[in-house]
């Protein structure tokens, strides 16, 4: 009996936190302009979105999201790994001031960190535009790449890279061959993260963006919705994003539960 | 010996061009906030930001408000979170883990999608926008960030304490007051921090909810830096961090504690 309330109470709120995304994409399969007047099964809003007129800034701004992403996560993860690798081997007080740094970012509410970007790139006279996107991603991104790279290297058997070193290795092939390969799970899982994050950002990109008329999915959406409420083309596009990063999520899920059962096996 | 010293300080150096990277982007902006802050628009240096925002009725008054509706969504989301994190915790009540991942799954959809959403169901029940819709959405949005940390605490709690309290004749209502809620308090505590602090600096979502109706203090510093009112922004930007940091060390402290009665056991 209790079990049964318990279920109850669970599918009850996760009901609740999935309705509305459900009926969003229920619901970008019609053409109707009001939610909840179903008009028959059509495709046509995917097509719309995607054909132009209107909407043809739509596919500017997927494509700027798309590139800033890439751009942002794989300059993350380089940055985030190096550093890792250097954190990992600083001594005990230096090691938790980058820590705390390194914590901030993360901390920071959205808002602050966009703003505290904005007055840098104003103070520094930079025009914002794609540069400044790019480089305030890479703030908010790489503890976090930082955080997964870590606990690879704290997992890593020391001895091995000394025995590379030992058996006449070049510090540089033993990087390669040792201690690249031994953190490589955990940059792609950061690189992964990055690009989710990346993807999602709207209150730092908003910060960062100018006014030049550069557009991210984000922003898009921002401007959209505050012009005309839920315009339908939104529902298509919604759907496809939480299409995307669900894929995505599951993808990061199977390679950690892996890469768990890998380290059990060992 | 030389080689191996060598090669160790130059691994370690390389942590130096992620410092540099900080100090730019991460310390420097900081720091900035609170240089304009405290200047005015000629670089005088000056207190008029603050006595500003002091005297204006409007953003003070929004201020309040914005502290009471992040007061309000947190301890709905403690009522909501609190009973679901514990079923989902206690293997007798829930045993798949797919539950978990199903609660934690939208933390990582764009918050204007989750926004929109919100607005799209308002829109179907044929429910008006406004402070109800408000408070719904900031729990919808938020809840899963209140469910994840209290979910871990009591996945990490020890139960033989719980067993222990009942062997020691304790009624059901009492483990739960006595144990249960003393040693998920750490959750709790981060779980507050993760709805309080984004619900009080978000910015978009209060005006599309609230159809521009309502004004949250996030919407107020978004204007007034688009408006080119800087210095009044960063004032307020400061104002924020100022609280934000404060209730960083309340649960900073409690997590401090956690850790050492960890320690010692």
């Amino acid at each position: 009996m209790k079990k049964f309330f318990a279920q109850t109470y669970l599918w009850l709120l996760l009901a609740m936190l999935y309705a509305p995304i459900l009926i969003i994409a229920i619901f970008s399969f019609t053409e109707t302009k009001v939610l909840g007047n179903w008009t028959g099964f059509s495709t046509k809003l995917y097509t719309s979105l995607f054909s132009g007129g209107v909407h043809h800034s739509l596919l500017t701004a997927i494509e700027n999201t798309f590139i800033i992403a890439i751009i942002s996560a794989a300059v993350s993860t380089l940055l985030g790994s190096v550093a890792a690798i250097g954190i990992f081997n600083l001594h005990h007080k230096k090691k938790m001031i980058m820590n705390t740094l390194n914590n901030i970012p993360m901390l920071n509410p959205d808002i602050i960190t966009g703003i505290s970007l904005f007055l840098l790139f104003v103070s520094l006279g930079i025009t914002q535009g794609y540069t400044t996107v790019v480089l305030a991603h890479i703030t908010f991104c790489t503890p976090y790449v930082v955080l997964c790279v870590m606990p690879r290297l704290q997992q890593m058997n020391p001895n091995i890279y000394e025995a590379a070193l030992d058996l006449g290795a070049t510090p540089m092939q033993a990087l390669r061959k040792v201690l690249i390969p031994e953190i490589k799970p955990g940059m792609i899982s950061g690189f992964i993260l990055a690009f989710t994050l990346s993807i999602d950002d709207f209150a730092v990109t908003i910060f960062t963006i100018g006014t030049e008329g550069l557009e991210t999915l984000s922003t898009y959406i921002y401007a959209d919705a505050r012009k005309g409420g839920l315009t339908p083309e939104l529902r298509p596009l919604s759907t496809i994003i939480f299409a995307t990063v669900l894929l995505l999520l599951i993808v990061i899920n199977i390679r950690s539960a892996r890469s768990k059962k890998q380290s059990n096996a060992q | 010996m030389n080689w191996f010293i060598k090669t160790f300080s130059r691994r370690h150096n390389w942590s130096i061009p992620y410092l540099i990277f900080l100090l730019i982007f991460v310390v420097l902006p900081m720091l900035l906030i609170v240089y304009y802050a405290f200047h005015d628009a000629d670089g005088n240096m000056t207190l008029r930001n603050f006595t500003k925002f002091i005297t204006n009725a409007e953003a003070a008054n929004t201020f309040v408000y914005s502290i009471g509706i992040a007061l309000i969504t947190t301890l709905l989301c403690i009522l909501l979170g609190y009973p679901a994190a514990y079923i989902l915790s206690n293997s007798e009540l829930c045993r798949s883990k797919v539950m978990v991942v199903l609660f934690i799954l939208p933390m990582w959809i764009n918050i204007l999608v989750r926004t929109l959403a919100t607005v799209a169901l308002f829109d179907f029940l044929s429910l008006p926008l406004g402070e109800g819709a408000l408070i719904f959405g900031m729990v919808y949005n938020f809840l899963p960030f209140m469910i994840y940390p209290i979910y871990n605490t009591m996945q990490k709690m020890d139960h033989s304490y719980i067993e222990a309290a009942q062997d020691l004749g304790a009624s059901p209502m009492k483990v739960f007051t006595k144990v249960m809620v003393p040693l998920s308090m750490p959750g709790v505590m981060s779980g507050v921090m993760m709805v309080f602090m984004p619900t009080i600096s978000t910015f978009a979502i209060a005006e599309l909810l609230t159809m521009n109706n309502i004004k949250l203090f996030g919407t107020t510093i978004q204007e007034n830096i688009n408006n080119g009112m800087w210095n009044y922004g960063a004032a307020l930007s400061l104002i924020m961090l100022v609280i934000i940091f404060a209730t960083n060390l309340f649960s900073d402290e409690d997590e401090a504690n956690t850790n050492n009665e960890g320690g010692i056991i």
